[in-house]
């Protein structure tokens, strides 16, 4: 909640101050790269539950495998343009009744997730690789192979992938409970500055 | 000349050279380390490259004489490595290889014909899955450490050969064009 503090200067010279409550809103762009992108990572979070834990190979199998890639590659392009556009716009300011560690902590989780939306497709790619299977996006354009296969790295790289997605999704959580929290209970403009139609 | 043993030695590995190449042109030792099969398709558009862990391959050539070479090539189908154990062990299941009733893919050559400095024009039958045919692909000759080195791709259909049958039929999922490359290092 953002209280402005506002001169009114009035006729006859007099001076009034009024406190008008004024929500700062996300711009639209970030709205729009936020649902987005919180929709794909969710999508190709559940989707890799899915995939792994289909037995053998099977076709569904491969197409969700290539889906998941494709929505990988997707997520990775939207973090570019998503941290461009945040650059130069700032977002609003976090309540300015909010208890310090609770500053603390959005700050710590959002800036976490900026690194996890980088970092998550990034290991996946690297993976996929390692495994010898490139990625050709949503099967016409066949993205960079910069890495040869390597069964050694490979294990690994499965492991780095796996990790920081489980971070994520217990970050991710963490964020949108917080964000519920706001909303129901604090009764704040938290979450409306992310949502386009809550006035 | 006196008669030594070091003379003697040489006369008879020389007669044994002699008898051997009599006997056959030159049947090579591949060197199984060195040398690779690999089966090259595309899965929804993705080019993979897998190789054959285990076969054989005997190669009877001349340089002297290309014309008269012959080739023989054994792959274990169920050798296929795609990388991961779990995806590996499906490629012996009945509808892909079907390797408990077909366990090798072999390749005879019928004719081997000079094509040009270190290039051979091979014919021959191959077989994958019970299914023969006909085919005809280039070979390159190379010497390297003393080896020859021997390198060709054979672009096949794997639905000739019923790879990949029932729901594997459809080919927007996996191409049905398959290369399978070669490459054999042998020597004496």
């Amino acid at each position: 909640m953002n209280r402005h503090t506002r001169r009114w200067h009035g006729i006859g010279g007099t001076t009034t101050i009024i406190r008008e409550h004024r929500m700062q809103r996300y711009t639209r762009t970030a709205m729009a790269l936020h649902w987005v992108m919180a929709l794909l990572i969710v999508s190709a979070f559940v989707m890799g539950l899915v995939m792994t834990n289909i037995p053998g190979f099977s076709p569904a199998k491969l197409r969700y495998f290539s889906w998941h890639k494709w929505l990988g590659v997707t997520v990775f392009a939207l973090a570019v343009l998503r941290v461009l556009w945040r650059t130069f716009h700032t977002p609003p300011p976090h309540p300015a009744q909010l208890p310090a560690w609770q500053n603390l902590a959005a700050s710590a989780v959002h800036w976490l997730l900026y690194v996890l939306i980088f970092a998550v497709p990034i290991s996946g790619y690297l993976y996929t690789l390692s495994a010898g299977v490139p990625v050709v996006y949503l099967g016409v354009w066949p993205m960079p192979v910069f890495m040869e296969p390597n069964p050694e790295l490979k294990p690994l790289l499965r492991a780095v992938h796996y990790w920081l997605d489980m971070t994520m999704a217990a970050l991710v959580a963490a964020h949108a409970a917080a964000a519920l929290k706001h909303h129901l209970i604090d009764r704040d403009d938290v979450l409306k500055r992310m949502v386009p139609f809550l006035k | 000349m006196k008669i030594t043993p070091h003379v003697l030695r040489a006369t008879l590995l020389a007669s044994t050279i002699g008898l051997a190449l009599a006997a056959h042109a030159a049947v090579l030792k591949t060197d199984a380390a060195k040398s690779s099969v690999s089966a090259t398709f595309k899965q929804m558009n993705v080019p993979i490259e897998d190789k054959f862990k285990k076969f054989t391959a005997v190669i009877d050539y001349d340089a002297a004489k290309p014309d008269a070479s012959k080739a023989t090539v054994e792959i274990d189908t169920a050798s296929l490595d795609l990388g991961d154990p779990e995806y590996s062990k499906e490629v012996a299941k009945k509808e892909w290889f079907n390797s408990a009733q077909f366990p090798k893919a072999t390749f005879v050559s019928t004719s081997i014909k000079a094509a040009g400095a270190g290039k051979l024009t091979v014919t021959g039958n191959l077989t994958i899955k019970g299914k023969t045919t006909p085919v005809t692909f280039p070979l390159t000759v190379t010497t390297s450490g003393g080896k020859q080195v021997f390198d060709g791709a054979l672009p096949i259909k794997r639905l000739t050969y019923n790879i990949g049958e029932g729901q594997w039929k459809a080919t927007d999922m996996v191409a049905d064009d398959v290369l399978i490359k070669f490459h054999v290092v042998a020597g004496q």
